[in-house]
């Protein structure tokens, strides 16, 4: 009888009812192979990997992680509910130390969900990995949280959510945004002045193969996790980087996936993309779930495998590695960085429209955050799109100072009635979601 | 007229059932070194006097193959498994001459890799210079192509004896417990084999020709031929024959916890109107600490360590009772006293064990500062207070289970029992007194001290298919029953599903089933829009029908007999 060295939850929700559209990617077929094949190979019944039933998540559960516009039940279907809940159960099990690490095979995903939410990009809805590990922040007191995103596409939306918290990681390893939706996740993108050097983008050449992917593992992403110490580790585990995906240009492998599990040693991970359903997400899964269960994964192949077909050039060898250094020198200089960003200023700007492809949607935002030395500090985003309502969004974080909670609360209490239709306030502090309808 | 016999751990029941109800019943004790004696003598005992002729079937649920299993003792066989890529079939050796072969079929039926006739032919001479003669093959995602299986039958079938295929013995999916499942029923089949004919040949010698069938473990039964290819499925028949006989005085529309209260264990079962919840993938068996899990089909049942012999005990003031039994109630002679001690005492029990039973409570008693009745009194209530708190957990489990449609998540079926109905002893004093503790309706089952025979008599034949069709393979196929057909990319669900009760209606007569018996529904039903590119290519589905367990045809009059003689 097979004993898993780390007790595992695991919350398999492959919603085999609900699709964006029937010819869709994110349909209801998705995930069935994978649960053939997980079920084939008897997982469940490995003594130390438990199924949890998914939890449903709140609206609450929403609110603290976005301001949706107008609101949550019209940018949601209950499937995100759920989904978002299968994550928030794995988050729980493994706070309860019920298990000691989770994941969470859920659809639909969420990376590319940001602060505002006017509506689907990207497949996404909402995000369910910031969703949990927000209920978490205030339901376990968890302070410092890396989020390493290795989905093929660029975590947007998570980078967003994240980009003013100085006690949020978030690493972003992906197929180079000049080359893949959603055409971001840059070097440069560094995070907010009062967060600069912990947002973390790792741009990746097209065809990176199992050894670019180990080497980002081992080279940056492990020494940059060392630095941080954060109290959990969350992995967004997209697997459209399989040289099988329909929809992108990397070459990994299931047992690839498998190592870098055992590597990056996640508490949590979470499904988000890849496409590849029979080919690619019904091997993957078996890897990244043996190998969080600590058990052995070297007999994991997907029937046309062939390392040697797959390989990365020496040019891309190489591009990695210069890219390494420019990634360790940019987080080594983390707080000069910080310094610069916020010399002389009291208030940053910026303007950004942003593009939901999935739904159509065009988006623009002014965003303004108090430079704060006490915390994270306060913001606010004036957000409209074409026809909506125009809301302005404001956020006072979990240890938000009393300056930024004074200036949150006069934000959102004088906000104009003859320019915005919608007041939000996010008071991480106190837990609180307030709204007025101007 | 029909017989049931349920052979127990201390005893075995037999009842002789026809329209006017229960005619007879007898109660013998069983002996454990010699089965076969036992249930011959409960059969010829019951048809004493009777017309052979007049008996259209005898039911019979047996620890035979159970106790085989717990205790070892099964002969040797060979087993040839084929896992391509994976977890290493190592893992799941069930025994010494375990072979691992190449070969590998995809989630879809796709081969991978091919069988190698070589190796088979090499691993046939070392099984059968070792002297075996059974075989078990068993092939990863063979319910979805058996080709692999059947190829190494073919290379083998002519050197051994009786082979059997894991594609056969399930529909489902789960690749290790189909090796253990399949090794069950290849090393079984000669002791089971071997023990019924038996006992069929002894009643012939007596001049009795009475059809012989088999009570399974998912509460319905099959033919003893049948069950030449199924042995495996008549282990723990146990718990379900008392399940069986609970079922007919249920509420029809609320939801009932079963309770069947022996001397070591008590097993439990939820209803769901009259129809009994199935565990969904397949019995869990122990052998020494070991669990053995299969892709037996079973009832949902639950057997935990309280019941009329377990070991009462009073340590640091708290008292407890079971989970073990240390000998029998110190009433029958036994060192500990035991909840029957308690119910001599309370007088629910007769008989000259009486003053033992006092004088085993009585240091309880004084320790605890009352009176050896109000002693008994308390044992009683811990021995209910345990089984409703285990009974509590049980449903908790039930009501937590996965589930992988939206719909279902909320909508699903929540479990929330009102009734109790109770069996075996003492019955009805149970039943008042859980009535007592909880907000459970308790009653008491009609003969409930037979009950278990009577539900073997009159379990109906069940069986399930599990089919899927493949529309851009343009393939409809159900392994199980050796069945494969090309269908063109109109193939729907509805038609599946049509296909899939013709191959279910031909398997219950196969195995025994009564035509008129025959109530059946679908389990499953799944379809999946194929795309590739941005093209839909075809449908996946996935149909699984059942014979619906439940009580022959026609027992509504024998049960209101025995509503109105109780």
């Amino acid at each position: 009888m097979l004993c898993a060295k780390h007790k595992t939850g695991l919350v398999f929700f492959p919603a085999f009812d609900w699709a964006i559209s029937p010819n869709h990617p994110e349909r209801e077929e998705r995930l069935l192979y994978t649960q053939d094949q997980v079920l084939e190979e008897g997982l469940l019944d490995i003594d130390g990997i438990v199924e949890y039933k998914p939890d449903i998540a709140t609206i609450r559960d929403i609110q603290r992680a976005h301001f949706c516009v107008p609101d949550e039940w019209q940018v949601t279907t209950e499937s995100h509910f759920i989904s978002a809940g299968g994550a928030k159960t794995i988050g729980m099990a493994v706070m309860d130390k019920q298990v000691e690490r989770g994941f969470a095979l859920v659809r639909p995903p969420g990376h590319h969900a940001m602060r505002v939410v006017h509506g689907s990009r990207g497949f996404c809805n909402i995000n369910i990995e910031a969703m949990m590990v927000e209920y978490l922040r205030t339901a376990y007191n968890v302070e410092r949280v890396a989020i390493v995103d290795t989905d093929c596409h660029h975590g947007d939306g998570t980078q967003d959510i994240y980009w003013h918290d100085p006690d949020v990681l978030f690493i972003s390893l992906h197929q180079d945004g000049r080359t893949l939706y959603p055409g971001s996740g840059f070097l440069n993108e560094l995070g907010g002045p009062n967060a600069a050097g912990l947002t973390v983008n790792i741009p990746l050449p097209p065809n990176t193969s199992e050894e670019g992917f180990i080497y980002t593992i081992e080279d940056m992403v492990l020494p940059i996790l060392a630095d941080f110490k954060p109290d959990i580790i969350i992995n967004s585990a997209g697997q459209d980087n399989h040289y099988a995906d329909p929809l992108t240009n990397m070459n990994f492998s299931a047992k690839g996936y498998a190592r870098l599990t055992e590597l990056l040693k996640p508490d949590i991970a979470v499904l988000e993309g890849g496409y590849s359903i029979e080919s690619a997400l019904p091997y993957m899964n078996v890897g990244i779930i043996l190998a969080m269960a600590g058990l052995d994964y070297s007999g994991v192949r997907e029937p046309d495998y062939d390392p040697d077909g797959i390989r990365q050039g020496r040019d891309v060898t190489e591009y990695i590695r210069r890219l390494g250094d420019k990634v360790m020198t940019a987080w080594n200089r983390r707080d000069e960085t910080r310094k610069e960003l916020q010399a002389g200023k009291t208030f940053d700007r910026r303007r950004r429209t942003i593009f939901y492809d999935t739904d159509n949607i065009l988006e623009k935002q002014e965003e303004t955050v108090r430079i704060c030395e006490a915390c994270g500090g306060c913001w606010s985003i004036d957000t409209s799109s074409d026809g909506r309502k125009r809301a302005l969004a404001v956020h006072l974080p979990i240890k938000g100072c009393a300056a930024c909670r004074e200036t949150a609360y006069q934000w959102y209490e004088s906000a104009d009635p003859r320019t915005f239709d919608l007041a939000l306030l996010q008071d991480r502090q106190k837990d609180r979601y307030l709204k007025r309808e101007l | 007229m029909i017989i049931g016999l349920d052979v127990g751990g201390t005893h075995t029941d037999v009842v002789l059932m026809g329209e006017e109800g229960l005619i007879r019943e007898y109660k013998v004790r069983t002996n454990p070194e010699d089965l076969f004696s036992t249930v011959l003598a409960g059969i010829e005992r019951i048809v004493e006097g009777i017309e052979p002729d007049k008996i259209s079937r005898a039911v019979l649920s047996t620890t035979l193959t159970t106790n085989a299993i717990v205790q070892g003792k099964y002969p040797e066989v060979g087993m040839i498994v084929s896992g391509g890529p994976g977890i290493d079939p190592e893992h799941f050796r069930t025994n010494r001459h375990y072979y691992s072969i190449a070969g590998s079929i995809d989630h879809r039926g796709r081969e991978v890799a091919p069988v190698n006739p070589d190796q088979i032919r090499e691993i046939a001479e070392i099984l059968k210079n070792e002297g075996i003669r059974n075989v078990g093959i068993v092939g990863k995602f063979s319910v979805r192509n058996p080709a692999h299986e059947l190829a190494v039958y073919h290379a083998i079938k002519d050197d051994f004896g009786k082979i059997f295929l894991g594609h056969h013995v399930s529909g489902n999916l789960n690749f290790p417990r189909r090796i253990a499942t399949t090794f069950l029923n290849t090393t079984i089949r000669p002791i089971h084999k071997k023990f019924f004919a038996a006992v069929k040949q002894s009643l012939e010698q007596k001049g009795l020709m009475i059809p012989i069938h088999l009570l399974k473990a998912d509460g319905g039964t099959m033919s003893f031929e049948a069950s030449l290819d199924f042995p495996g499925e008549t282990i723990l028949s146990g718990p379900s024959a008392s399940v069986m006989g609970a079922i007919a005085f249920a509420s029809e529309t609320d939801e009932t916890l079963v309770l069947d209260i022996g001397g070591t264990t008590t097993d439990m079962a939820i209803l769901v109107g009259r129809a009994p919840l199935l565990d969904p993938v397949g019995i869990t068996l122990s052998q020494n600490q070991k669990r053995i899990q299969t892709l037996i089909r079973s009832l949902e049942t639950r057997s935990i360590g309280i019941g009329g012999d377990s070991a009462v005990r009073l340590q640091d003031g708290i008292l407890t009772v079971g989970p073990d039994r240390e000998g029998p109630a110190m009433a029958y002679g036994g060192k500990v006293p035991t909840p029957t001690d308690a119910f001599f005492v309370l007088g629910i029990q007769k008989g000259e064990g009486l003053a033992a039973s006092t004088a085993g409570i009585a240091p309880i008693a004084q320790a605890l500062g009352i009176s050896v009745e109000a002693a008994a009194d308390r044992i009683f209530d811990e021995a209910c207070n345990v089984i409703l708190s285990q009974a509590g957990h049980m449903i908790d489990a039930i009501n937590s289970k996965p589930v992988y449609t939206v719909h279902e998540l909320q909508e699903g079926l929540q479990v929330r029992p009102t009734q109790i109905l109770v069996l075996g002893g003492p019955a009805p004093e149970f039943a008042d007194r859980l009535r007592t503790l909880s907000d459970f309706d308790a009653r008491v089952v009609p003969h409930w001290s037979v009950a278990n025979a009577i539900g073997a008599a009159l379990a109906r034949t069940t069986c399930e298919v599990t089919l899927f069709a493949d529309t851009q393979q343009e393939i409809v196929s159900a392994p199980e029953e050796d069945f494969s057909e090309p269908v063109n990319r109109n193939f729907s669900k509805e038609m599946a599903v049509e296909k899939a009760f013709v191959l279910l209606r031909d398997k219950a007569v196969r195995i025994g089933a009564d035509t008129r018996d025959l109530e059946m529904e679908v389990t499953e039903d799944l379809q999946f829009n194929m795309v590739r590119g941005f093209y839909t290519a075809g449908r996946n589905i996935r149909v699984k029908v059942q014979v619906k367990p439940g009580l022959i045809h026609g027992y509504k009059t024998i049960i209101d007999r025995l509503l109105s003689n109780a």
